[in-house]
């Protein structure tokens, strides 16, 4: 170990840059990954970086290979991460889902390129929204997490590794490609102000350990294998001691605490970055690299005496529900633009009902929107 | 005058363990193999065999697949780990990189390790991971109910190849010797005295050391073919199997009812994907 892990200072870094140092900052200290276009260079900064602050790296096979690398090395004791792009996550879903049941903490990394398949690799999309909450076979929730910025790059990976410790999943960080290749400066605060949540090891002997066998927050604690507990982990439905039972009485209790092990601490997981709501008639909701046109859009409505709000989701998933119900009691109309064609708009569209208007303003990918599209739209709503 | 009967000496019970109890989870006994099934078998040489080497229990960790021999992570009474289908390896590499003092071994069956799990076990063998796979070879989908596999003898009957397999089948240690495994060998669950000796071999090998054990499946594999019970296919690696130590692994491969070469077949020394990670060698490395 020669080298820092937190590179404390002012920088200059893309996207992707800034999400590989948030990891090595959160205590990331295995990357298991496969290339990919436009999440690239999250790769390649690990594999510079990561020898020389006492981690590994390692280029797996393919990206089913990478993130079951991730599950190996948590349970293993390690912070592990590993990032990809469309076609990479379709292959990580397997595994992620593996990383559900079994309850193991890592961090996950897509920067989103325009689909469906191989799609447009080397241009934006966002159309990996609802895949990132559905994409994996069986009932589950997920925490995902949508930077705008390079800084919010770095924040929320360490931010994504905490949630992952804390609630004891596979954490989403959902990058675009504008975001990913973007050049910003990117503030690393010194070591000591970073705050992270350590991992839930257990504190019980071997002989009164369960793997399973939940806190109040519903999450069990974690242990580290090869340190006697002997324990055993597997993908089938299981008990609190983690061996496999095939039936309803085993899986009803189990897969009801995956969710709500997160629907019931959603309150605490919620981020979102409110802007002039307080008089807004049309709120915009969106996310990651359209939210900055949409805050464009929104000064420039104000700036015409428009009473229009921005709500910039953080934690897509899980998705927001309180603030969006508020709103929905009291404005005219949601306005949701976003590099797909409809993906979290049916989220709003959801908890809003349909006593007002929840109108997407769609792009199928390749560029961002014209700040036009979006303000015609709310001009029609405020109508 | 009559005296009450002498009052017989308490007898002292010993309570009677099988002495690989501890070696298995038995509140999880009995197991679901069916009866003659090869898999047993060769977690009991596994189990001896790890007794007999000087690894400590708690630093031996066993990742298994789907299948029937993905099951064995569930009896062994040590850290364990029951993957996805075909991704123990990649598991198994991410645990063996975070814990290089744990010995790792990867016990699953044919269609996981070598079909499904194909890409993973050629690359963790030419990356040399200092891991130990068991492959439990019964030329089978035993699981899902008999069908084919990419280790079915040319001929051979199965669920999905009603007329018979038309495929070629892997020489799965031809494959593995092409990518660089630095231990391989082959013995049927006949063989109980050399494949537990192997196994002790491949765990205190340092790298990628692989066994393929030839095991019965007599509910679906022999029933289909006609090759009657397990006894009778027991027989047959009796009458049919011969050891070649060394022999070339080109010429391994198994044909339906044929000759069924076995023995030590590769044993070398190279260094691990760790230790040229670390420079520690001369074999790369920073």
């Amino acid at each position: 170990m020669s080298e820092q892990a937190v590179l404390t200072g002012e920088h200059f870094m893309t996207g992707d840059e800034a999400a590989a140092e948030g990891g090595l900052a959160a205590g990331c200290r295995f990357f298991g990954g496969y290339p990919i276009t436009p999440a690239t260079e999250v790769t390649e900064v690990m594999a510079k970086r990561l020898p020389g602050v006492g981690g590994v790296f390692i280029q797996m096979e393919d990206e089913m290979a990478s993130m079951n690398t991730l599950l190996g090395a948590a349970w293993g004791g390690m912070k592990s991460m590993t990032s990809t792009s469309g076609p990479g996550f379709s292959l990580m879903m397997e595994n992620l889902g593996l990383g559900i049941i079994t309850e193991t903490p890592c961090v996950l990394v897509n920067v989103q390129r325009g689909g469906p398949s191989t799609g447009l690799p080397t241009l934006v999309g966002q159309q990996d929204m609802m895949q990132a909450k559905w994409g994996s076979h069986g009932d589950y929730e997920i925490i995902a997490l949508a930077p705008s910025s390079p800084q919010e790059a770095f924040d929320f990976t360490i931010h994504a590794f905490n949630f992952s410790e804390q609630y004891r999943l596979p954490v989403l960080l959902m990058m675009d490609e504008s975001v990913g290749h973007m050049f910003e400066k990117v503030v690393i605060p010194k070591a000591e102000d970073i705050k992270l949540v350590p991992r839930r090891i257990t504190k019980d002997k071997p002989a009164d350990y369960l793997p399973f066998k939940p806190d109040d927050d519903l999450v069990p604690p974690m242990i580290e294998f090869g340190e006697g507990y002997r324990v055993h982990i597997t993908g089938l439905t299981h008990d609190e001691k983690g061996y496999p039972v095939i039936n309803a009485e085993a899986q009803q209790p189990l897969v009801r605490r995956l969710c709500e092990k997160i629907t019931k601490n959603a309150d605490k997981i919620y981020m979102y970055d409110e802007r002039e709501l307080d008089d807004a008639e049309v709120v915009v909701i969106s996310y990651g690299i359209t939210a900055r046109i949409a805050q464009q859009v929104v000064n420039e409505c104000r700036a015409e005496g428009k009473k229009v709000g921005h709500l910039r989701l953080i934690t897509c998933w899980p998705f927001p529900e309180p603030i969006v119900r508020k709103l929905a009691d009291r404005i005219k109309g949601f306005v949701v633009p976003e590099i797909n064609l409809g993906q979290m708009s049916l989220e709003v569209e959801r908890v809003a009902g349909r006593g007002i208007p929840t109108i997407c303003v769609p792009n199928a990918g390749g560029e961002v929107h014209n700040p036009e599209d979006i303000h015609a739209v709310i001009r029609e709503v405020l109508k | 005058m009559s005296t009450a009967p002498a009052k017989a000496a308490p007898v002292e019970r010993k309570e009677l363990h099988h002495p690989k109890d501890t070696m298995l989870r038995e509140d999880r006994l009995p197991h679901i193999w069916c009866p003659t099934c090869g898999i047993g078998t060769a977690v009991s040489c596994f189990v001896e065999a790890l007794r007999e080497t000087n690894i400590p229990e708690e630093k031996v960790a066993v990742v298994s697949g789907i299948g029937c021999t993905g099951r064995v992570a569930g009896y062994v009474n040590l850290d364990s780990f029951h993957t996805t289908h075909g991704r123990a390896i990649p598991f198994a590499t991410g645990l063996a990189l975070a814990k290089p003092d744990m010995k790792v071994v990867v016990f699953s069956g044919d269609g996981d390790l070598v079909a499904i799990g194909g890409n993973h076990i050629i690359n963790a063998a030419r990356r040399n991971m200092n891991i130990t796979v068991i492959c439990i070879n019964n030329f089978i989908y035993g699981m899902t109910g008999g069908q084919c596999a990419s280790t079915t003898p040319q001929i051979a009957k199965t669920s999905t190849t009603p007329t018979g397999n038309t495929d070629y089948p892997f020489n799965v240690p031809y494959l593995m010797d092409a990518c660089g495994a630095t231990y391989i060998a082959r013995w049927t669950v006949l063989h109980i005295r050399r494949l537990k000796k192997a196994m002790g071999e491949a765990l205190n090998k340092k790298g990628f050391s692989f066994i393929e054990v030839i095991a019965p499946c007599a509910t679906l594999y022999a029933r289909r073919n006609r090759l009657g019970t397990g006894f009778d296919l027991m027989k047959f690696y009796h009458d049919n199997s011969e050891i070649q130590h060394g022999a070339d692994t080109k010429m391994v491969d198994i044909g339906f009812q044929e000759k069924i070469i076995c023995g030590k077949f590769v044993d070398i020394d190279k260094p691990t994907f760790l230790e040229r990670y670390r420079g520690e060698t001369n074999g790369g490395g920073k």
